[in-house]
């Protein structure tokens, strides 16, 4: 059973809201300290996602925003996992979202600025729901780094920000994964946001020739953690409150 | 000694200026890949309970609203049961209970168009005052803001076991909508400033 409070986020593990080197934290990041609390009912459901939203090419972003019979170009690129709780269990039906520059690190988005071009069969959105033992895969291309307006020459590592939503609302999710090898990853400011070099290395994803499929795509591995549930057992409160 | 196996939770990162091409896309223009995007519409014919439209504009710590922050809601239906998760059974057939919207690209200005909450237990067993949570990301935000929502006219705030818990009573007001019609509630959110909104560490 695990169906009691969810644990406490570990706010020296998770970045700090007001994290000076990524400047539009400045003014966004709360000034008062937060209120600690324990989660109710509010926090410890959440809305399920079926498998039935999904079309056949969500988790496939080489294909889904591509003209028939055409491809993104880039580095053809497989990302798959586990997500999984702290407890270490697989979390079934969770809806994972994800969303990339193109090979070029350029956004299809009108607030973006960077002269790398627009790869027209490159959308750069992507979904899937996790399997009954918590995994997923998507396929993609490699994203570029890019240059964003922070100092006058910060480049983003390579990444693919990932939207997690588990069983809990209060276990919501958005995160980014980088790619093993990368230099840019230690320069990066929003990286640094997370000060325990232990926890950036969780949100670096190795490269797994085990699963890259010969003459066609790499692999990379990417495991998410969601916050874990106590047991009621544990729990000083009283059952069907 | 033994180790505990307990993993830890994987890292928060800002979502960025662009988090609308994942979980907006045809809102971001990204149009195609899916027929619409997830958490509209809340409500179908034959809900149950008052239809409310819940608005507001997130505001950054020099009174300049947001405009690219996503928002979510998550809460019960009429009943106070939740639409999933909920040990005390289903919830109504109609209500998704979960909404998510992009503010405005000019204004800032959100809004839901969901039915009013009925309220939930606390751990305890006694009654919550109804609420609607809030979750609210953004670049510039690198982890997720949890904060929740009152309702003006409601008898139950002044014993809520959750509001009575919040030491300073002067910024509970923060987390209190203003009604600004028949039906209609706005929920401005400030992340900096005399107004702080209370953003709960849940
Ligand atoms: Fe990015």
């Amino acid at each position: 059973m695990s169906d009691g409070a969810l644990f406490h986020r570990d706010r020296n593990w998770q970045p700090k809201g007001l994290t000076p080197d990524y400047k539009t934290s400045v003014v966004r990041s709360p000034q008062r300290a937060l209120l600690s609390m324990n989660t109710t009912l509010s926090e410890e459901t959440g809305p399920v996602f079926g498998h039935d939203i999904l079309g056949p090419l969500d988790n496939d972003l080489i294909l889904n925003f591509a003209q028939p019979g055409e491809m993104a170009i880039g580095q053809r690129t497989i990302v798959h996992g586990r997500v999984l709780d702290e407890n270490g269990r697989g979390v079934p039906g969770a809806l994972l979202e994800f969303w990339q520059a193109n090979a070029g690190g350029r956004y299809r988005h009108k607030k973006e600025g960077y002269l790398a071009p627009l790869d027209p069969n490159f959308g750069g959105c992507g979904r899937t729901i996790t399997d009954d033992q918590g995994g997923y895969r998507l396929r993609t291309v490699k994203p570029g780094a890019y240059p964003w307006p922070n100092g006058v020459n910060d480049w983003r590592p390579a990444h693919i920000h990932f939207s997690v939503f588990g069983p809990s609302f209060g276990q919501r999710l958005i995160t980014q994964m980088y790619f093993e090898g990368d230099p840019l990853i230690w320069t990066c400011p929003i990286v640094a946001t997370i000060t325990d070099t232990a926890a950036v290395e969780q949100l670096i994803a190795p490269l797994d020739m085990n699963n890259t499929v010969p003459m066609d795509a790499r692999a990379y591995k990417f495991d998410i953690v969601l916050r874990g549930r106590r047991s009621t057992l544990f729990e000083n409160r009283m059952e069907g409150n | 000694m033994q180790k505990l196996d307990h993993l830890k939770e994987s890292p928060s990162q800002t979502a960025g200026p662009y988090v609308h091409i994942g979980c907006v896309p045809n809102f971001a223009g990204v149009s195609g890949v899916y027929d619409s995007d997830l958490g509209s519409p809340m409500v179908q014919d034959g809900v149950k309970g008052e239809r409310i439209s819940v608005s507001g504009t997130v505001f950054d710590g020099t009174g300049t609203p947001l405009r690219d922050a996503l928002i979510e809601i998550w809460q019960a239906d009429a009943n106070g049961i939740y639409a999933a998760g909920d040990p005390r059974g289903a919830g109504d057939p109609n209500f998704t209970g979960w909404g998510r919207t992009a503010g405005d690209s000019a204004t800032g200005l959100w809004s839901f168009e969901t039915i009013r909450p009925g309220a939930v237990p606390f751990p305890d067993g006694r009654m919550m005052s109804a609420h609607i949570s809030f979750w609210i990301v953004a670049r510039g935000i690198n982890i997720g803001l949890q904060t929740r929502m009152y309702f003006p006219d409601d008898p139950t705030l002044e014993s809520d076991p959750w509001l009575t818990r919040i030491e300073h009573q002067n910024r509970v007001q923060t987390l209190i909508a203003k009604q600004t019609g028949p039906h209609r509630f706005q929920f401005d959110i400030h992340l900096q400033g005399a107004n702080e909104t209370i953003f709960f560490d849940v």
